[in-house]
């Protein structure tokens, strides 16, 4: 979707600020959406794709005002809420009124910690040969699909070249609505800043995104 | 774009200066914590597997990590070869040390002639199995605007300036590859040991928008 989220090379947002010495949490309460975040997953409610999508799908207006991890924390309530994990006069309430879903294992307990702690894994096995191979220039294409894509706006209809290949990936344009994994080719593709931003660009600037094969086209 | 910056600078006392955000912030930790006693009571989690979740991110799972990972790259040359083969792989040679790794993470190597910078233009994505969590500044909208289009003028706010030949190269991290920057070993470092040389490597240098610390910084 084109939402306020696809940011790359927008103005206006001012100067980046580092914090020093910045603790991991400012809150108590963003450690505590953190954990929730990962602890669900292991039920695997949804996928990582889903979780991006939900975010993405929140109002602009909440997306560009509210804390990082209060967006998690809308996101963790609406999709818990829209799968009938939970019930809204539980909110109301601020307590459980009936059992939860039953997925068929107890509730997450330390021995799942080190389960959730570590990066999923998201290769899966090839269902074609891939279409594109290393040195090759390619055209990203020109999409707007109205849900999750991971190909960013800045980066749509412009030549590069694939650089690197990461073999064969969940398509999260796929995984995000429900529709599987229908795994796709996974490439690095690299652009001269000249062909992304226009002549008056940096020429000493290089820029990559991770591009899936339904995302290239043949030049 | 207040309320996201003011988190980051907010101490506990700042809740008697500023009423709005401040009753913001105190509804979100009674909202949080309502969901979470949802969610134990309904039998999802257990209380202190999420305390051990957000422990392990706040004193475990952290930029330490990749420091010592670097630091074992500019000592051994077969460890360095190794990682920019495969990062995953190489850091899970020394998993005992480190902890455990994910798949399809990605060294890239800064030189004289190019100067890597990692991002995640969409959300956040961040190589959280050597770095631990990112900090706001990389998932702030002034970051992941900016960098793919003026990764100069970001390295500036940073306080670091490039010789105008070096090439810099930015990785957007649009799928579930994670980058991980190998900065440069400083000078006069050459009889260092791995965990002196640790000490000079920096989280920021790992992602690219700093370099090592001198050793004059740390001796």
């Amino acid at each position: 979707m084109d939402g306020v989220h696809d940011m790359g090379g927008m103005d206006g947002f001012g100067k980046v600020e580092p914090e020093p010495n910045e603790p991991v949490f400012h809150e108590p309460w963003e450690g505590r959406v953190l954990a929730m975040s990962r602890a669900i997953g292991v039920f695997r409610p949804w996928t990582i794709d889903t979780s991006r999508y939900a975010i993405e799908s929140l109002p602009p207006a909440i997306y560009l005002t509210r804390p990082y991890y209060a967006k998690w924390f809308l996101r963790n309530q609406g999709l818990l809420l829209e799968r009938g994990l939970i019930d809204a006069d539980e909110i109301d309430a601020g307590h459980a009124r009936r059992a939860g879903k039953d997925f068929g294992r107890g509730p997450f307990t330390l021995d799942d910690v080190a389960k959730v702690t570590k990066r999923g894994s998201f290769a899966r096995p090839a269902q074609a040969p891939a279409g594109f191979k290393i040195g090759d220039p390619v055209r990203t294409r020109n999409i707007h699909p109205k849900t999750h894509t991971r190909l960013p706006s800045y980066a749509r209809g412009h030549v590069g070249v694939v650089e690197r290949l990461h073999g064969t990936h969940a398509f999260p344009d796929s995984t995000a609505t429900g529709k599987g994994d229908d795994p796709q080719w996974l490439y690095t593709v690299r652009f001269d800043a000249q062909e992304l931003w226009g002549a008056d660009a940096d020429p000493k600037l290089k820029v990559s995104i991770e591009a899936f094969e339904p995302y290239l086209e043949h030049v | 774009m207040h309320a996201y910056r003011f988190l980051g600078y907010m101490s506990p006392m700042a809740h008697d200066h500023d009423h709005d955000e401040g009753s913001s912030l105190s509804e979100m930790d009674l909202r949080v914590r309502a969901l979470e006693t949802i969610l134990v009571e309904k039998g999802y989690v257990e209380t202190g597997a999420l305390d051990r979740i957000v422990e392990l991110y706040e004193t475990k799972i952290g930029p330490h990590i990749g420091a010592q990972v670097i630091a074992k790259a500019w000592c051994d040359p077969g460890f360095r070869q190794s990682l920019l083969d495969d990062a995953s792989k190489a850091v899970a040679t020394i998993a005992e040390q480190v902890g455990p790794v994910g798949e399809h993470l990605v060294a890239v190597e800064n030189g004289p002639e190019v100067h890597n910078m990692i991002v995640c233009t969409l959300c956040s994505c961040y190589p959280t199995d050597v770095l631990g969590l990112p900090p706001t500044w990389y998932k702030s909208f002034a970051y992941r605007s900016r960098v793919v289009k003026d990764p100069r003028g970001v390295l500036a706010d940073f306080g670091v300036t490039l010789p105008a030949e070096t090439e810099v190269r930015v990785w957007d991290s649009t799928a579930e590859t994670r980058y991980v920057v190998v900065p440069m070993r400083p000078t006069g470092t050459e009889s260092w040991s791995e965990e002196q040389l640790a000490r000079l490597i920096t989280r920021d240098s790992m992602v690219g928008t700093g370099l090592p610390k001198k050793p004059s910084e740390v001796a």
